[in-house]
């Protein structure tokens, strides 16, 4: 199977960014180096074609109610206007994929999934959604672009007439940027300020263009690992790696977007049942003691050697110089300063179990 | 730009330099290094193991990926480059000088018979 190309491919190509095969897409893995283009996010502005991102949108009397009875956050507690992350469970509560889900009104919900994921959630959302309400996959119309750090705000401004003061942390709205019609959600990957920017596909360059013409240099073009080593520091899960159909959110640390209080949702019985029995296992952060990264996979080990938890991510952190990574653990051996082990290659390496996210910002 | 015309070279991407004293110098081609990206951490040998012709012989770590090491010939460990562990990112600012990994000697003569010239492996990464 050939690989689908965004509508940003040649600007992307033009970049000198270096292409890899993920999720059916071919998107660029890195343009200047991963060091350089993490630190260029932390200290300036960066973008990110996130346009294999999958898009879903319900509409009906009933919409928010319908999506309300597939997510574990809660829409009825956000205003119109604001957006959730949220996951959605299976019955056993085991993730399906997490989301960030826009709220337009009662009858109008948008919902932003994974690449990977996105043919088996519109079937999931299309099967399992009840009431008054149709959901639309509308993946190939819409182009993404994040602009994330701390110059990314004003800079976002620069290109649109809509004043984006009152569009605060998970908020959102529609306006003109660069001419374009678009989306602008205050929301990213990163643990940065900054926009995604959902956009016509063919509007899309015309946005990437003027967004480098604005930033007189502060922008860099940034790939998919240095968005693995910035949403690792800020302790945003990955699906896939972190949280997938085995996991629940309450043994992944998604507990606070998790409302055991709402009346209904798929997974709600198992999640509530899970918290009342405890859980067996907890995702916690970890920094190496010493200089080997440990990676996806790694077995966390005891000391006969057993294997008692797995890493889910584990990278070189490019802000801290330090490895850092994400792991399941038994609970009872999940405290914050406790010691841990993880099998690399031949031996066993000691990480310190820490805080996360791992950057405060 | 060519690779060094002084070095042989592995399918793998590893360099191989003979010394005055019969003792081969390894470590990772510019394409290599350019393909992991920033190099965080290169996992030695010890000095005085013995290593199998392509066999691993230690792994290099960049932010994003983990990649072994593979022996162009048989032999000794007889030095490691202690300076990559405090300065690993010399694998890519001078993958060919500082950047250097281990020293080899060879078990057996013609050690580097069957790697490509620098125009051979040149001529390969042309076909990647």
């Amino acid at each position: 199977m050939s690989l689908l190309r965004t509508p940003l491919y040649e600007k992307v190509k033009a970049a000198n960014g270096r292409f890899v095969s993920f999720g059916g897409w071919e998107m660029a893995v890195q343009f200047a180096g991963i060091q350089a283009e993490h630190d260029a996010v932390r200290n300036a502005a960066g973008l990110f074609d996130v346009s294999h991102m999958g898009e879903i949108e319900i509409k009906g009397p009933e919409a928010l109610a319908a999506v309300n009875r597939l997510i574990t956050n809660d829409l009825e507690r956000i205003a119109d206007g604001q957006a959730v992350y949220t996951c959605m469970c299976q019955p056993d509560g085991g993730i399906v994929d997490d989301l960030v889900v826009y709220r337009y009104s009662t009858q109008h919900i948008f919902i932003c999934c994974n690449a990977a994921n996105r043919e088996k959630d519109f079937a999931w959302i299309a099967e399992h959604l009840t009431g008054d309400a149709k959901a639309v996959d509308r993946s190939n119309e819409f182009a993404q672009l994040a602009v994330q750090g701390p110059a990314a705000p004003a800079l976002v401004q620069r290109l649109t007439k809509t004043d984006l003061t009152p569009i605060k942390r998970y908020w959102f709205t529609e306006g003109q940027v660069a001419g374009v019609p678009t989306i602008i959600s205050r929301t990213g990957y990163t643990g940065e300020d900054g926009f995604e920017l959902y956009l016509p596909l063919d509007g899309a360059a015309q946005v990437w263009d003027a967004l480098f013409a604005a930033a007189e240099g502060q922008l860099s073009p940034i790939g998919l690992g240095a968005r693995d080593t910035l949403r690792l520091e800020a302790r945003m899960a990955l699906y896939g790696n972190d949280i997938d159909s085995t996991t629940t959110p309450l043994e992944a640390g998604l507990g606070w977007v998790t409302k055991l209080d709402k009346k209904a949702f798929i997974g709600l019985e198992a999640l509530q049942a899970q918290k009342a029995a405890g859980l067996k296992r907890k995702l916690v952060g970890f920094k190496m003691n010493g200089r080997l990264p440990a990676r996806h996979g790694y077995p966390v080990v005891d000391a006969a050697g057993a294997a008692i938890g797995t890493v889910t991510s584990g990278s070189f952190s490019p802000t801290l110089k330090e490895c850092i990574g994400l792991a399941y653990v038994p609970v009872g051996q999940d405290a914050i300063g406790s010691e841990i082990r993880i099998q690399i290659r031949d031996r066993a390496e000691a990480a310190t179990i820490v805080k996360t996210p791992f950057l405060q910002r | 730009m060519g690779s060094p015309e002084n070095l042989r070279y592995t399918d793998d991407h590893e360099w191989a330099r003979l010394e005055a004293d019969g003792t081969i110098t390894v470590g990772i081609t510019d394409h290599a290094q350019d393909a992991l990206g920033d190099v965080v951490f290169v996992d030695l040998p010890a000095v005085g193991k013995s290593v199998e012709p392509k066999g691993t012989f230690g792994v290099v770590e960049s932010v994003k990926t983990v990649s072994d090491l593979y022996a162009p010939c048989g032999g000794e460990i007889v030095a490691i480059n202690d300076g990559l562990r405090d300065a690993p990112e010399q694998v890519n600012k001078d993958a060919y000088g500082q950047g250097w990994i281990v020293r080899i000697r060879p078990a057996g003569a013609d050690a580097l018979a069957g790697l490509k010239s620098a125009a051979e492996y040149d001529a390969y990464l042309a076909t990647l």
